[in-house]
């Protein structure tokens, strides 16, 4: 299953799923602020939440993963 | 009815003319864009100050006895302000985007070509040529040069230039996206970029030494700017001076703008100011700006003739410096195509670059007509 990866390196601003969440693909999951933007991540495909690997605050560089899908 | 007179006198009101009042009013309206719209607040509040303070009776620039003469003459004219807000942008940029995606500094240097277009259109509607430089180097979107540059080439250019610098660098949201759609196409600003790759300390450190070498090398004239813009960012890069790149970047930064933002107001009393070159300059500001993210945009097409992977042709208008504003603006416009593509990182790369380009640029002009 896929998971939830950083496009961009940014800190996590808001986490929008809690763990059992069914998410549908292009869902917003998180959002990174990076350079005073807010940067919506989308989810790649269908899925339910089974872990969130990050905390609001974090910094977090790209390729890293936010969420894994089950 | 004498001592009424001489009251009169000293409250000065006789020393004002109609164009005292006009530049009270674009005072005001420049601390409303200032307070009200958050237009480059930093800049424009103390500006807007001093524009009122010497359009006020009062000896305040009056040369070797006022108090915004002593601050423009040491921190202006002697070209010492300009560097010092150079050393502190050093100290705040990540040149990372720039060393694992050198190509963009092509781009940075792609976007100047908005100054040399200006500085002809300049020529064209009449400036004599020290004036015309310094109006082709707002298209460099950076005050900081623009300013260095008046200074030493035309200093009755300060002012207005420095204005129409900062109104347009407010409103690059503005100003880029028509552009920049304009010259693309829906499916080349839908073009993802390939993740950067990750830049060691080493190459960071390195990075602004060697720049500065070659850059004063060839422009020696870019020296004092770009001495010190280096410098911030090996004071940066370097992980053991951090109270001085901190310094650098806020404390300093913060004094210095202060001194500039008030005297550079203050070069703009009404008869200087209210004359019919102001719409000119205003004018070939927003040409000057058009263009260098139109030439940014061109590069970048001009580049993908030759890749194989291909770059996006947006974030060639982030070469305009602008910095990160411009990178936002590019980041915004590739989302609205494809929502998912992150320009925002890739942006960055042109747009440092592009503060390196401006200094160059100004390098240049200085060492052909000084």
């Amino acid at each position: 299953m896929a998971n939830v990866e950083s496009p961009m390196a940014g800190k996590v601003w808001k986490i929008l799923v809690k763990v059992g969440d069914a998410i549908a693909e292009d869902d917003e999951v998180i959002i990174l602020e990076a350079l005073k933007m807010e940067n919506p991540v989308f989810a790649p495909e269908d899925g339910v939440v089974k872990e969130i690997l990050v905390k609001e605050g974090q910094q977090v560089e790209e390729g890293d993963i936010l969420v894994s899908l089950e | 009815m004498e001592l009424f007179q001489s009251m009169w006198t000293s409250m000065a009101f006789d020393n004002l003319y109609w164009g005292n009042f006009v530049m009270w009013a674009i005072a005001f309206i420049f601390i409303y864009l200032a307070i009200k719209k958050g237009f480059e607040p930093l800049l424009l509040l103390p500006i807007a100050f001093g524009i009122l303070l010497v359009n006020l009776p009062s000896d305040i620039m009056t040369p070797n006895q006022g108090l915004l003469w002593r601050f423009y003459h040491y921190g202006e004219e002697w070209a010492i302000i300009p560097p010092l807000i150079f050393l502190g942008i050093g100290a705040m940029t990540d040149f990372g985007p720039v060393i694992a995606n050198p190509k963009t500094l092509l781009l940075g240097a792609g976007a100047q070509g908005g100054v040399y277009v200006t500085f002809f259109g300049a020529l064209a509607l009449g400036f004599n040529i020290d004036q015309a430089a310094v109006i082709g180097i707002i298209g460099g979107a950076d005050g900081p040069t623009t300013i260095f540059l008046a200074s030493k080439l035309a200093p009755e250019m300060m002012g207005i230039c420095a204005v129409a610098a900062y109104s347009y660098m407010a409103l690059v949201p503005v100003i880029l996206p028509p552009v920049m759609k304009l010259l693309t196409t829906e499916e080349q600003r839908k073009i993802r970029m390939k993740s950067l790759r990750k830049v060691s300390k080493l190459e960071k450190i390195f990075f602004p030494i060697i720049t500065v070498i070659i850059i004063i090398l060839i422009v020696p004239d870019a020296a004092a700017l770009m001495g010190m813009f280096c410098f911030g960012n090996l004071m940066r890069e370097s992980g053991v001076v951090e109270r001085l790149s901190l310094t650098a970047q806020n404390e300093l930064m913060n004094i210095v703008t202060i001194f500039l933002g008030i005297s550079v107001g203050a070069t703009m009393p009404a008869e200087v100011f209210l004359t019919t070159k102001v719409i000119g300059v205003f004018a070939l500001g927003m040409v000057a700006f058009a263009c260098a993210a139109a030439c940014g945009v061109g590069l970048a097409h001009l580049l993908n003739l030759f890749l194989k992977e291909k770059i996006n042709p947006l974030i060639g208008a982030a070469g305009v410096s602008a910095v990160p504003m411009a990178a936002r603006v590019v980041h915004k416009v590739g989302s609205e195509a494809d929502k998912k593509n992150y320009l925002l990182m890739h942006a960055m790369g042109p747009n440092v670059a592009g503060v390196i380009g401006t200094a160059v640029a100004a390098g240049m002009f200085l060492s052909v007509l000084k």
